[in-house]
């Protein structure tokens, strides 16, 4: 971390977005996490992705449990309302917060400790609920902020930095999110910003409840030899099956592929999404598909990433609840109140 | 022998077997006599069980309209075999026994000191229904009708009662009629009607309305602008927000789309629906869950963080026996201390104590006034006794003319003004701080709720004087709350007393008659029902004026008790506590009792002047 404030002032010729914000107006407080932490570049690709998709700050609502990764809300979007909630249980506040106003956009930020663990029973109703959210999970095996110990999504025979031999067998986020019944799946690396960005931007235009495991490694913990969460570790081991080269409904799709490497996504919005196979035999709009050749390169060591999965069509918990369009915080009594009239009908019927 | 003997003030208690359909017969009856006129009171004593254990229903018909459980069975109506020896037990003295004598008991197994009325209902219903369903479901009915001749009760508000149940259901209606006015006709025929108890019709029912406290406090929900219920299935709470979906279906669907203006999540335990209904209310809708004392236990870890992130929320309690998870259909008032201070570190709740349905219902509109006005949980403390049970009250009031109060909401227009905005800032010195709610404006206003790290202005801060600052405003906070409470409420006694009683919730009806039972006695009492936490400063002032106070509550520790002694500073040498918690609802037979036996051990015989 830098105890260093930013300087407010900033080069004249930065570029802004259609609201008129630069990257800058998307930023948040000082960073307190280590110099080096996977997390920063996370916030950094936030940051990114919402300047880059023209959203207005403050019609972001941002929460997190606790824990290193659920500090980092502060450090991104400072125009936004955010939350620290309580250790596992940020999905649970951010299902509430929805049910009160379906018209903001919620980024859930959540660690290993936080969802695999303590968190684990909320992280799944929360996606079988289909909550109309990007939850990002910050993975990075270990828990940070009480001094290194194992978290439930270590590898078996992944190694500490004291030396342990992890023995128990990890938790697979996106599995259990592609199980579950997460509509747009992926998994990135804080160390590619160039694939992460692209996903968090599409994540973002997902109706539904979008999950994102980022493998975010530990410097002060979990960066080791024998470790199977370090930078050197990941890079040696990323499969990314695909590349998003996200293009926003606002734009024209312009870009010039190679035929036959490119499938593109249509989402709700019209956002157009085209996506670019490195691997051959993924389909990423296949979820059984995904679920077995994601059980079958986990076993051959490799760390899979890319756009895992993505359903253009979900419906969200408000479809589900068949709510109106107005967020309910805006109701009246006039609205909401049945009145007297009522009320002594109500009492004539219990007579 | 001699005979019980009364007219509209006697106990009907029917012992059945759970899930053989009696349940709706035996409402049907004290539907009926409710609409002769004469009060009615039923009480489900039910097991944590859905087929084949043991089930009561206990109905106490008192035309004075004294609506406690009164203690002692005048008429049992014995349904089943399990528990035949506690039940025949349970009858006083010159009472009546009404019991299936198809195959006939012998002797030893009844008493002397009883009348025993026997009728074949099984040997009638299997010569009558060849379907064993409606054998079993129609030999209620058939005691129904019975018991309508032994009681000299009028058949046709029973026939009406049928009627108004299954509208356009011709072959049911029929068939009911028929299963009614054979038991009746049987009865008429070969039992002794009527017996010494009888109903006599009366008009001492008046406007009032018969309804479940669970039921009500879901209307109070509906009516208080409740948009968000997440719950989670347990008992005796769980009605609550089934009574809420079913109440919202038919006055909360928009008329043009058909889309709904509520949602109601069953989350997957309380902790998150705790977490949703804070998420909700942070988010300004107005949100609640409906638990019991084990749903409380898990939730308080949040419950702390709404308190010190200063979030609304309203938690409706059903109280019923603890601790752990035990006597979960057994009622009790258990909960207050673990209410009153739930969570870690230093935290004080706003607690509510409804005395019946109709006030469950205007309390919990109250609620989610006070807790956008405090910005803080607000408990409604109801039970199993008055959530569960049938019980006739005032009709419900609502004054249009109210308007919600959301408390104190920055809008965009005044952010824009340039007003100061500092989250946990006590800008007018009540304790109450301005909220703004997310998406409000561009760039002012936001900020980023957490637990108790943090300056007036919601920036993170470890220092020890912006935690003692905020601790103190929210103790400030807490002392507005007071002035926001719906006051305690006193019962004067006819002439001047020196005993006071304090007591709240569901012991209200057991109360009231009682202190006319003990005024007839000679012992005048004065007595202040509380419905608020934290007290006001004239329950204080009430302690002060007696020498001696009673508590009377439905728990073993004296845990109001406690609150007045630790919160209102009240001198615990002059509480008397009156403690009733073997999970049935308090008698006014208990209190009087304790009363009594507290006064005479205090009263101070004056010595007689020598006679001239």
């Amino acid at each position: 971390m830098t105890y260093l404030a930013k300087p407010l002032l900033h080069h004249p010729e930065l570029h802004r977005n259609t609201l008129g914000y630069t990257r800058r107006d998307y930023e948040g407080k000082i960073s307190t996490l280590c110099a080096g932490c996977g997390h920063d570049s996370i916030s950094a690709s936030i940051i990114q992705a919402c300047w880059e998709l023209d959203i207005e700050p403050h019609k972001v609502a941002k929460l997190s449990g606790i824990g290193c990764s659920s500090k980092t809300p502060d450090y991104f979007l400072g125009n936004s309302h955010g939350f620290n909630s309580v250790h596992g249980r940020m999905p649970s506040v951010v299902t509430g917060a929805n049910l009160a106003n379906r018209e903001l956009l919620y980024l859930g930020v959540s660690g290993d400790g936080d969802s695999a663990s303590i968190g684990l029973g909320q992280f799944a109703h929360c996606m079988r609920r289909g909550v109309n959210m990007v939850y990002i999970v910050e993975n990075n095996g270990v828990y940070g902020l009480t001094k290194g110990q194992f978290s439930a999504t270590a590898d078996k025979g992944s190694k500490s930095k004291r030396g342990v031999v992890n023995a128990d067998s990890p938790i697979d986020m996106v599995g259990l999110a592609l199980q579950l019944g997460a509509t747009y799946v992926a998994r990135g690396f804080s160390g590619d910003k160039k694939q992460l960005v692209p996903l968090i931007k599409a994540a973002i235009e997902h109706r539904g409840v979008a999950f994102i495991d980022v493998v975010s490694p530990c410097i002060a913990f979990n960066n080791h030899a024998g470790s199977t969460k370090s930078y050197d570790y990941v890079r040696e081991h990323n499969e990314a099956v695909n590349r998003l080269d996200f293009i926003s409904s606002r734009d024209p799709l312009t870009a010039d592929y190679e035929p036959g490497t490119i499938t593109t996504i249509t989402q709700h919005d019209g956002s157009v999404t085209p996506l670019r196979k490195l691997a051959p035999d993924f389909d990423a709009t296949d979820r059984i598909k995904a679920m077995n050749y994601l059980q079958e390169r986990a076993a051959a060591g490799e760390v899979v990433t890319g756009l895992l999965y993505v359903n253009p069509d979900a419906d969200d918990m408000h479809a589900h609840l068949d709510t109106i369009e107005a967020p309910l915080n805006r109701l009246s009594e006039r609205e909401l109140c049945p009145g007297n009239v009522a009320l002594e009908k109500i009492n004539a019927a219990l007579r | 022998m001699k005979r019980i003997s009364s007219i509209n003030d006697f106990v009907v208690k029917f012992a059945n077997v759970n899930g053989s359909g009696s349940a709706s017969a035996n409402e049907l009856f004290a539907r009926a006599i409710l609409r002769m006129g004469v009060p009615v009171s039923p009480r489900n004593i039910f097991p944590s069980n859905i087929q084949g254990l043991p089930t009561w229903y206990e109905v106490r018909v008192n035309e004075a309209g004294y609506q406690a459980r009164r203690g002692g069975v005048d008429l049992m109506v014995a349904m089943n075999p399990q528990t035949w020896d506690a039940d025949v037990a349970e009858i006083e003295a010159g009472g009546y026994l009404f019991y299936d004598n198809t195959k006939p008991m012998p002797k030893s197994k009844l008493r002397e000191d009883i009348e025993v009325i026997g009728m074949p209902l099984t040997e009638i219903c299997n010569a009558t229904y060849t379907d064993p369903r409606q054998r079993q479901l129609f030999k209620n009915i058939i005691y129904v009708g019975a018991l309508s001749a032994l009681l000299e009760m009028d058949p046709t508000e029973i026939e009406r009662l049928f009627s108004e149940q299954y509208k356009g259901k011709e072959t049911l209606l029929q068939s009911n009629v028929k299963a009614l006015r054979l038991g009746r006709d049987y009865a008429l025929e070969h039992l002794p009607c009527p017996l010494g108890l009888r109903v006599v019709r009366a008009n001492a029912v008046g406007n009032k309305i018969f309804l479940e406290g669970n039921s009500a406090a879901a209307l109070g929900a509906v009516y208080g602008g409740a948009t968000v219920c997440a719950w989670y299935p347990i008992t005796p709470s769980s009605s609550v927000a089934e009574a809420f979906t079913k109440h919202c279906q038919t006055y909360r669907v928009d008329p043009a789309t058909g889309k709904r203006k509520f949602a109601v999540v069953q989350a997957e335990d309380e902790l998150a629906s705790i977490g949703m209904v804070i998420g909700a209310g942070w988010n300004g809708a107005r949100a609640f869950t409906s638990t019991s004392g084990p749903g409380v236990s898990l939730m308080t870890e949040f419950i702390g963080l709404a308190h010190f992130a200063e979030i609304p929320a309203v938690i409706i309690n059903v109280q019923r026996g603890g601790p752990s998870t035990g006597m979960p259909t057994r009622t009790q008032q258990s909960d207050v201390i673990s209410c009153a201070y739930a969570s870690h570190g230093d935290t004080k709740h706003v607690l509510l104590f409804p005395e019946d349905p109709a006030e469950c219902f205007e309390l919990t509109a109250k609620a989610f006034d006070l807790a956008e006005r405090l910005q803080t949980p607000i408990f409604v403390m109801t039970d199993l006794d008055i959530g569960m049970n049938t019980r006739l009250c005032e009709p419900l009031k609502w004054d249009d003319a109210q308007v919600y109060d959301r408390g104190k909401v920055m809008s965009e227009e005044e952010l824009e003004t340039g007003r100061d905005f500092g989250r946990y800032l006590d800008a007018d010195g009540d304790g109450i701080c301005f909220r703004t709610l997310p998406g409000t404006h561009p760039s002012r206003g936001a900020y980023f709720t957490r637990g108790t790290t943090k300056d007036r202005y919601a920036r993170y801060s470890e220092r020890g004087p912006d935690y003692v600052d905020n601790m103190q405003r929210l103790l400030r906070k807490f002392e507005t709350a007071k002035t926001l409470l719906p006051a305690p409420l006193l019962y004067p006694a006819a002439k001047p007393a020196r005993f006071g009683a304090i007591f709240y919730g569901s012991t209200s009806p057991a109360m009231q008659e009682a202190l006319d039972v003990l005024a007839e006695r000679g012992i005048h009492v004065n007595a202040l029902r509380v419905r608020g936490f934290p007290f006001h400063n004239e329950i204080a002032d009430f302690a002060a004026a007696h020498p001696w106070v009673f508590v009377v509550e439905q728990n073993r520790d004296a845990q109001l008790k406690t609150l007045l002694v630790n919160e209102a500073k009240i001198n615990p040498s002059r509480l008397l506590s009156v403690l009733h918690y073997d999970g049935t609802p308090i008698t006014a037979r208990f209190i009087v009792d304790q009363i009594s036996q507290h006064a005479s051990s205090r009263s101070v015989v004056p010595i007689k002047k020598t006679a001239s």
